[in-house]
């Protein structure tokens, strides 16, 4: 089959590989008709996770025809030509975890979480095309793809919505989606949310759908400020106002109640001054994260908000604003998301019309066109927001 | 923490140049990105190294040269640049304190502290008894967990090292293990005691090359569903050849064998078998992490050579 792989730092290369097979009972290998690039494939292939190998399968947003069910796969769970969407975290169904509804943090589906462990303390969950640290388990932008517990992950689409409709229910609309209710939103809630990619764009729409008042999207990218102005959102580009003078505008002196930080471990920012700072901490090696996103959404939300964390970090932070924190009464919550807790619910919203996932797809290409696909989406080309590629 | 400053380094080093005061010099060209390298190296060796206490010294060391390129800078600099260059300094200096102090605390630890490795790796080479401990929770009632540990038939399914145990009587079995002991390796054991869905202890009889015992204790958990398994398992390290191979087989960490063993113990009771990935398609044949192969899927060819290609 042909498979998008890694071939290096900062480069992708549309291969042969073998089909993939049943390896455990409770496998499926599912035919894929659509699959995306996201941006956290760009950490994978910017050489920053230091397990990837040559020839490892990407993608993990992906979705398509289940062609062949292992013996441990409950015909009343999944049958050959079922229509499925696959979350990205691999999860088990049946540990502690999996119990909790803590997909992302599964006990049993990392064959190499003693590595995760030394990492993060304590193993987190198998993630398809994720590199090594997280199983090693070959991704999505392919042909064909093996799910592991597939009776426990997949999402049956028993209507006629399209592949565009529902593909993102595999990260990006949950993301967002987690993003949002983890902060508790009340009616009187202003959100605001730093970054507005792809995950951004859904924490934005999953503000309004419960029910914030209003949602601020903060960037830099004309174009993805007027995608979340389309939708309805209020845009701040940090490249030409001070964000956190400006939130206060927008709020009365209060500051927003809700900060999302949907930007993660790359966050770049509009002043010299203080990309300069972190620049020199970075080089004074007191942290590995830039944390200029999750450093302004502390400081600038209001008093006993919450910020909610769902921008991808990898490693260790310094200079973390504790004093505002405690101070000032603030929440913090975070994770990868769960995805399998929130596909039905997702589901449903997206067939009532509340949440049009489309709305976000910018390119369509054929999957043989991955790395140029790669190349726009990392280099904000093109207007490129989100890419759905066809093997 | 390095991880960061390494990629800094290689991708900007003439930023990294700048804000420091550093002149654009050709040695300061040169050095830079060298000092980048080398920040990623400290990264990735800190990530998968198990020995980590000899990293942290390399950084003490690498610390170390930052402040002796910084001072000849000093030397030859003055004015506005001269103070930027005085003030990177001091936060390194900060910093060379407390890689200092981690290096220290880190060989403390393994000299000290009850990390296996330093231990253990010792006394294999002496010959003298290794003892290892680990402990999982399992989302199974103890009565299960027990009767699969009891038929000690099973154990072969998730540990690594064993090949075949053979049940011989009531409270008799004969345990075989794989390369490098060779197919020679087998002994016998008895259970020594035992209380249904609580404890087993067992001990190898006879003339055992690696004369070793275990004890496996299942405790229920606070939530009242699931088990928590304990497992102590002690091995008398002969010296020369055999005691040799037996070092050389655990590798340099047994005590994550141990782990690894009871994480597949885990998944066959949880989920029914162990979990195989792409980059580690064997299951419990898969006696390391690393190397792996790459995730994708396997080559009909692959396939049938199995974990022994
Ligand atoms: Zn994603
Ligand atoms: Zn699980």
């Amino acid at each position: 089959m042909r498979a998008n792989t890694w071939a290096g730092r900062n480069k992708v290369e549309v291969r042969d590989v073998p089909d993939p097979k049943i390896l455990n009972n409770r496998d499926a290998i599912v035919r894929i008709t659509s699959t995306a690039i996201c941006g956290s494939d760009l950490h994978l292939v910017d050489g920053y996770v230091p397990t990837m190998q040559d020839g490892d399968i990407l993608g993990h947003e992906f979705m398509g025809e289940v062609i062949e069910v292992g013996s441990g796969v409950p015909g009343d769970k999944l049958r050959v030509g079922d229509r499925v969407v696959v979350p990205f975290p691999i999860a088990c169904g049946a540990c502690g975890a999996c119990a909790a509804e803590l997909y992302s943090c599964c006990e049993n589906t990392n064959p190499n979480a003693g590595i995760s462990e030394k990492m993060f303390g304590h193993p987190t969950a198998g993630i398809f095309g994720y590199s090594h640290l997280t199983g090693g388990f070959a991704g999505g932008q392919a042909q064909y793809a093996r799910v592991p517990f597939a009776d426990v992950g997949p999402l049956k689409i028993e209507s006629d919505l399209t592949d565009e409709q529902v593909l993102f229910l595999s990260d990006i609309l949950p993301t967002g989606y987690m993003g949002a209710e983890m902060c508790d939103i009340q009616p009187s809630d202003v959100v605001a949310v730093w970054g507005a990619g792809p995950v951004g764009q859904f924490a934005m729409d999953s503000a309004r759908v419960l029910g914030a008042a209003k949602v601020i999207a903060i960037d830099k990218e004309p174009y993805r400020l007027q995608m979340a102005e389309r939708a309805g959102h209020i845009p701040v580009n940090f490249d030409e106002v001070d964000v956190r003078s400006t939130l206060l505008e927008l709020t009365g002196g209060r500051g927003p109640d809700k900060c999302i930080d949907a930007v993660g471990m790359e966050a770049t920012h509009g002043s010299a001054h203080i990309a300069a700072y972190d620049r020199v901490k970075q080089a004074v090696r007191s942290e590995t994260e830039r944390p200029h996103a999750l450093r302004q959404a502390i400081m600038s939300c209001r008093s006993g908000g919450v910020v909610s964390v769902i921008g991808v970090y990898g490693g260790l932070m310094d200079k973390f604003p504790t004093g505002a924190w405690m101070n000032r009464s603030l929440t913090l919550r975070t994770g990868q998301c769960h995805v399998q807790r929130y596909m039905k619910p997702l589901l449903q919203r997206i067939e009532r019309g509340e949440i049009d996932p489309t709305r976000i797809i910018t390119h369509t290409l054929p999957l043989d066109q991955a790395e140029h696909g790669f190349d726009i989406f990392k280099n904000k080309q093109d207007n490129c927001e989100k890419i759905v590629l066809k093997p | 923490m390095s991880l960061g400053l390494g990629v800094a380094q290689l991708a900007a080093p003439d930023t990294v140049r700048r804000i420091s005061g550093v002149d654009d010099s050709a040695t300061s060209r040169t050095v830079v990105p060298l000092v980048g390298a080398r920040e990623l190296v400290h990264a990735a060796g800190l990530l998968t190294s198990r020995r980590k206490n000899v990293w942290a010294w390399t950084r003490v060391a690498g610390d170390a040269m930052d402040l002796t390129a910084l001072a000849m800078a000093i030397a030859h600099r003055d004015g506005h640049r001269r103070r930027r260059l005085l003030a990177v300094t001091g936060a390194i200096a900060g910093i060379t304190a407390l890689d200092l102090l981690t290096a220290v605390r880190a060989t403390q630890t393994s000299k000290t502290g009850s990390a296996p490795t330093a231990r253990s790796a010792r006394r294999e080479r002496e010959g003298g008894s290794m003892d290892l401990t680990a402990t999982t929770t399992i989302r199974r009632p103890a009565s299960e967990v027990y009767a699969f540990w009891r038929d000690l038939q099973n154990l072969p399914t998730f540990m690594a090292h064993l090949e075949q145990v053979r049940t011989t009587g009531d409270r008799t079995s004969h345990w075989s293990a794989s390369a490098p002991f060779g197919s020679d390796v087998e002994w016998d054991a008895e259970i020594t005691e035992e209380t249904p869905g609580e404890k087993i202890a067992w001990r190898s009889t006879g003339d055992a090359k690696v004369p070793n015992a275990g004890t496996v204790r299942f405790v229920p958990a606070p939530d009242g569903v699931s088990t928590e398994v304990h497992v102590v398992l002690v091995y008398d390290i002969p010296g020369g050849a055999v005691g040799k191979a037996v070092a050389k087989y655990f590798g340099e960490e047994p005590h994550q064998q141990l782990d690894d063993d009871l994480r597949r113990f885990k998944q066959v009771l949880e989920t029914g078998e162990v979990v195989r990935s792409d980059g580690a398609p064997w299951g419990k044949r898969a006696r390391k992490e690393f190397p792996q192969r790459p995730a994708q899927p396997l080559s009909d060819a692959e396939l049938e050579k199995g974990a022994d290609a």
